[in-house]
């Protein structure tokens, strides 16, 4: 009884002696880690509040007519940034055209068709494909993929496709169809992976379904997985223009940057942000600089509102690894 | 009747042939820009990754010969300084939503941390321009760091969450069943069960803005000799293969092409590391 009764004693007083150094090693580095979380939120308004401080001269200057007029002018100190606007969301729009079949193939093919051995390479090599800055992606279009695209596929576009307004004019590279070209090299990685992360959550008892009615391995594939995860796809691809859409170095490097619109893909373009990326230092007046912050207010708006959306198609069959496929 | 039917079979099957070559054609158009980048990165850049490219400073225009060492020693610095920010807060936000965080919190975190990755890096630059390069009057290093570590945050802290975890939660029981107080159990157990998955997240982290240009362009601005304060504009290997690209000189073409030969051998030896560390993944858990 004295042995056990001395036990209690000393372990009682241990724990007095413990229990507030603990209790307050515990809760400070749960204070800590919070505080570390909490920079998410802090950066959120971070990125909203500066940019539009920055843009708030010019947004009171130039009001809702920044948006819809074409003139950009910094002698004159004149700023529309409708060319801009344009030149994202067309050369974002052909970057999906190629691709967004090219990526959802490619993504039943790894899940769905190919022979298992060729499928941890080919993954491999995608993810390798993302792996590659942007800049360098860029110094290939510049000097390997414009002059191909000037010599090649441009003449003959022009040859069949010359009596619609989008083939039309001089060829001279740097293009809206060349910035294209290069977005949907840049996207294709990521709209295969989600895909492929979304196919692969497709459940068994579907295809499985499927052949028990006798279906080809591609009648399987359309009826039983694709359609099956349409709702999941739209969201890949949504992801994927999310990153069209703001996707710098290598478009700016190959898209022209000349602020106009133009219905022919052969001329160059501008967009959102190779503009920031190329004025921005040389922006010499304050309105000018002010006029910059608000193409970067403009970009943050849209690029927010497309991610939200893809958020919001993904949530329902989002799984861990979907949101690994998408960083 | 019963020839119809098999013709119809046949036919089926034809389809579903077609179908799976036209996707396996598609596979082998996505990794031919691969295959073609690598290819003329060797071809156009090989010739001038020599001893005088790792050890000299650029040459002036017109002169040959010269070396990018300012930018990759440059490079280096900014990671330096983006890790020091970027890896403590995002790992130790990652523990706080694997450990602690409500599910109400942690969605919302978890949310905006998905919103911060799809912010276009270049925003980044403007926000740290106007944050900082304004204020202090100058482009430095600094400024260039802190918009590397502000990509950085987001992603590590999704990471570090996953791995964290995945972490059995018997270990944690085990070992506050020994009276070890919460945090020490979180830091000497759980995270370093993690480790290796955390670690992952890092590199790949690090090698995603080592190769990022844009928001480098207004807060590091490049340099074309040595930095020798922080406080001071700096050059990045990125930023000078941008550079050296769009100039019109052949001999920069050149540099520039050797530049990015370095920079994806770079990147593409940290995703290797990567891969090794996370072989056999599934079997030892993290």
């Amino acid at each position: 009884m004295t042995v056990a009764a001395s036990i209690l004693v000393e372990e009682h007083s241990a724990r007095t002696r413990m229990a507030p150094a603990s209790r307050i090693g515990d809760k400070a580095f749960e204070w800590l880690t919070l505080a570390m979380a909490l920079a998410v939120v802090v950066l959120v308004i971070l990125i909203g509040w500066q940019l539009w401080q920055g843009s708030s001269l010019a947004i009171k200057k130039f009001g809702f007519h920044f948006l819809t007029t074409s003139t950009w002018d910094p002698v004159a100190e004149q700023f529309g940034a409708l060319p801009f606007i344009y030149g994202t969301l067309v050369s974002s729009l052909i970057a999906l055209l190629i691709a967004v079949p090219l990526s959802i193939a490619t993504a039943a093919y790894l899940t769905e068709l190919a022979p298992p051995w060729i499928r941890q390479p080919l993954v491999s090599l995608i993810e390798m494909l993302a792996a590659i800055p942007s800049v360098i992606l860029g110094l290939w279009g510049i000097f390997v993929m414009v002059p191909w695209l000037r010599e090649y596929p441009f003449p003959l576009l022009k040859r069949f496709l010359g009596w619609t307004p989008f083939f039309t004019g001089p060829m001279y590279g740097p293009s809206m169809l060349a910035g294209g070209i290069i977005i949907a090299i840049m996207i294709l990685p990521i709209i295969t992976s989600v895909s492929r992360e979304i196919l692969r959550s497709v459940p068994d008892l579907q295809r499985e379904a499927a052949y028990a009615l006798g279906a080809t391995r591609w009648e399987a594939t359309r009826i039983a997985v694709l359609s099956y995860a349409k709702k999941g796809l739209f969201g890949a691809v949504i992801l994927g223009l999310g990153r069209a859409l703001g996707e710098t170095m290598a478009v700016t490097m190959v898209i022209g940057n000349t602020p106009q619109i133009a219905a022919s893909l052969f001329k160059p373009g501008y967009t959102l942000a190779s503009v920031i990326a190329n004025e921005f230092t040389e922006a010499t007046t304050d309105i000018y600089l002010q006029a910059l912050f608000e193409i970067g207010l403009v970009l943050l708006g849209i690029t927010i509102l497309v991610n939200l959306l893809a958020q919001l198609l993904l949530r329902t069959i989002t799984t861990t690894s979907a949101t690994r496929a998408v960083q | 009747m019963h020839f119809e039917r098999a013709h119809r079979h046949t036919w089926r099957k034809i389809k579903s042939g077609l179908a799976s070559t036209i996707a396996f054609v598609s596979a082998l158009l996505v990794i031919t820009p691969l295959s073609l980048v690598f290819f003329h990165l060797v071809v156009n850049g090989a010739g001038s990754v020599n001893w005088d490219f790792f050890t000299k400073l650029p040459a002036p225009v017109g002169a040959a010969g010269g070396g990018m060492v300012n930018a990759i020693v440059g490079s280096l610095e900014l990671l330096a300084l983006a890790g020091a920010i970027g890896i403590p807060v995002g790992v130790l936000g990652g523990v706080y939503l694997a450990e602690y965080g409500s599910a109400r919190i942690n969605s919302v975190l978890r949310f905006l941390a998905d919103v911060l990755n799809g912010i276009p890096s270049i925003t980044w630059g403007v926000v740290v321009y106007g944050l900082v390069v304004l204020r202090l009057k100058g482009f430095s290093a600094y400024a260039g760091g802190l918009a590397l570590s502000l990509i950085m945050i987001p992603l590590i802290l999704r990471t570090t969450e996953e791995v964290v975890l995945l972490v059995p939660n018997g270990y944690r029981e085990a070992s506050l069943a020994l009276g070890v107080s919460r945090w020490k159990t979180i830091v000497h157990i759980v995270m370093k069960t993690a480790s290796k998955g955390i670690i992952t997240g890092i590199l790949l982290a690090l090698a995603r803005v080592g190769g990022e240009t844009a928001p480098l362009l207004f807060t590091a601005f490049g340099n074309r000799f040595w930095n020798h304060s922080l406080s001071q504009p700096i050059a990045a290997l990125p930023l000078q293969i941008f550079t050296y690209a769009i100039s019109p000189y052949d001999d920069w073409h050149r540099q520039a092409w050797a530049g990015a030969l370095v920079l994806v051998t770079g990147v593409f030896c940290v995703n290797v590391i990567v891969r090794i560390l996370t072989r056999g993944r599934a079997a030892s858990v993290v």
